[in-house]
């Protein structure tokens, strides 16, 4: 499988990955069903070097993973093909598979899949051209359904999810760059989560801020869990620590480990694992 | 030598302390030297045209050799159909290809189209009419005002190409990847976020082009052809401001150099006023 026939064999592949389910053993299924993102033997390469090799992991639904370790350890790639972002480098190819609640991702198109796969990335982006309310709307706006959807209550309700709306209610007009970067970030969260995705994923959203408006995302985060399966990538081992419920070790693109956070951080399966976090490299 | 020595060697110093005034001192003159021939353009052409320049230069036609008055009301609007049908043909062009060449190319003809827009910009204007000519002129067997558009377009592509790509390329790549995360596809990305936001620098290229295509007379000549009646079919010859400026300057008739002298002031004034408005545009957006 790779990258480029993802979309072109969207009607082939679902026909037989259906008739592949029924014929695989119920417990596999069964756990397909209950977790939000299964991998099986991901790789991916750019320009035949491999950036991560044969990651399994089964993320449960309404659980908040973190993804550590050092730079180019293949931590963003493997967030990134969660959701076809490789798809912007046109040299990566992967192979494996991901089910998406039990699906398998090659049956949905990009455009579907970004829509349940949201993303949050490492620098607030919001768009420079559109209003803070425009800004959380966009979604809608820009694929052409806002006729449909209430974008006033859309908004409010996800300003409000993402601990913004009391400090932008009364300039909702004003220009989304003229926020704090913190505020920036929250709002790019309020813009993913919009479009009510089932698994968001978080590229390190805290490395540019500063620490109080890291924690409040950190707390947003916590709050979120509840209506989504969260993804997050960090740097930061006591945010990892405080956000997650099982966090998963990547180094030199292999995941040297997946656990439970309380017993990575306490009693770690792996050497490395425990090397990495008490400092000793990395 | 160390930065330590230089301190201690007073002499060395000095010398270097003169250079840099030498260098600053060349680098202003060189400043002022561009200046100069605009601001003496400007205040020659607006001497010598505005005594020429009253309504009935906007709303009379050319009147014949020994009538006193009459005006280029008709090459004012030929200008106008002129530069309207090149646009018609250039922008679009431009613009789809700066964007094919920013967004979607990955391959050898990017690489080719970037190149033969470079070489098309340097293409002399004369040459591109002479292209119009044998294309539209021969084909129509007639000079018309398509034909003089077609040459302009040609001359507002590689413009409005190049700084399409330019800006496009200026848009933060974060951008994009926000608005294929949320389930836009590309093409409404492309749109609706890239070109959205490269906008008001597109614009300043459009105008760009506009105002480098209101002055050109050579690709004129043997395309749009001129025309001292009214014209506005576009399959007939048609007057333009640049080329009435041309046969009226060249003519021997003191009044009509006076004319041409009032043609190039309006000339020059259009070219400022874009040239304005494309300040004000930008500044709208970045500043």
């Amino acid at each position: 499988m790779t990258a480029d026939n993802f979309n072109k064999n969207d009607e082939v592949n679902s026909s037989e990955s259906e008739i592949f389910i029924e014929s695989e053993d119920s417990a596999d299924d069964q756990a397909k069903q209950k977790n939000a993102v299964v991998t099986n033997n991901l790789t991916v390469y750019f320009n035949k070097r491999s950036a991560i090799e044969d990651v399994n992991v089964k993320i449960k639904k309404n659980s908040v993973t973190a993804v550590i370790g050092p730079s180019g350890c293949g931590k963003s790639t493997f967030l990134r093909s969660l959701n076809m972002m490789h798809e912007m480098t046109p040299s990566a190819k992967v192979f494996g598979e991901i089910y998406i609640n039990g699906e398998s991702i090659m049956n949905f198109n990009m455009v579907d899949l970004r829509k349940k796969v949201g993303m949050v990335f490492q620098k607030p982006n919001p768009f420079p051209t559109m209003s803070i309310f425009d800004n959380v709307a966009a979604g809608f706006k820009l694929n052409g359904s806002a006729g449909k959807n209430d974008l006033n209550e859309i908004v409010e309700k996800n300003l409000i999810n993402a601990g913004l709306w009391d400090e932008v209610k009364d300039r909702l007009k004003s220009p989304a760059v003229s926020l704090s970067g913190g505020q920036q970030q929250r709002l790019c969260i309020a813009r993913t989560i919009a479009v009510n995705p089932e698994i968001v994923l978080l590229d390190e959203p805290t490395s540019a801020l500063d620490p109080v408006s890291s924690s409040k995302i950190e707390e947003l985060l916590y709050n979120l869990k509840s209506e989504y399966t969260i993804i997050i990538v960090t740097h930061n081992m006591q945010q990892a620590a405080r956000v997650s419920d099982q966090t998963a070790f990547f180094y030199l693109g292999k995941l040297i480990e997946i656990s439970r956070t309380r017993k990575m951080f306490t009693n770690p399966k792996e050497k490395l694992t425990e090397e990495y976090i008490t400092g000793k490299f990395g | 030598m160390t930065a330590e020595k230089i301190f201690k060697n007073p002499k060395n110093l000095k010398r270097r302390k003169f250079i840099n005034s030498l260098m600053i001192l060349l680098c202003f003159i060189a400043a002022v030297l561009t200046i100069l021939p605009l601001l003496y353009i400007f205040i020659y052409t607006t001497q010598s045209g505005i005594t020429a320049l009253n309504i009935d230069f906007f709303t009379q036609l050319p009147k014949p050799v020994g009538e006193e008055g009459g005006g280029m009301a008709n090459a004012i609007v030929g200008s106008g159909i002129l530069i309207c049908l090149g646009g018609l043909i250039g922008i679009p062009i431009g613009i789809m290809s700066g964007i094919y060449i920013a967004e979607y190319s990955k391959s050898f003809l990017a690489g080719a189209i970037k190149f033969t827009t470079d070489v098309l910009s340097g293409v002399p204007s004369i040459v591109v009419g002479i292209f119009a000519y044998g294309v539209v002129v021969l084909s129509m067997q007639s000079f018309s005002a398509i034909a003089g558009g077609f040459a302009l377009g040609i001359l507002m592509i590689p413009t409005v190409t190049k700084i399409t790509e330019e800006m496009l390329r200026l848009v933060p790549h974060s951008l994009r990847e926000a608005s294929l995360a949320l389930g836009v596809s590309r093409w409404k990305t492309t749109v609706k976020v890239v070109l959205k936001t490269a906008s008001s620098g597109i614009i300043t290229g459009i105008l760009l082009a506009i105002a480098r295509a209101a002055g050109e007379t050579a690709p004129l000549l043997f395309t749009a052809f001129g025309n001292s009646f009214w014209q506005t079919s576009i399959d007939q010859p048609i007057a333009a401001l640049p080329l009435q400026i041309f046969v009226y300057a060249i003519s021997p008739y003191e009044d009509w150099h006076r004319q041409a002298w009032a043609g190039a002031f309006v000339l020059i004034f259009m070219v400022f006023i874009v040239n304005f408005l494309v300040r004000y545009v930008t500044r709208n957006k970045f500043g």
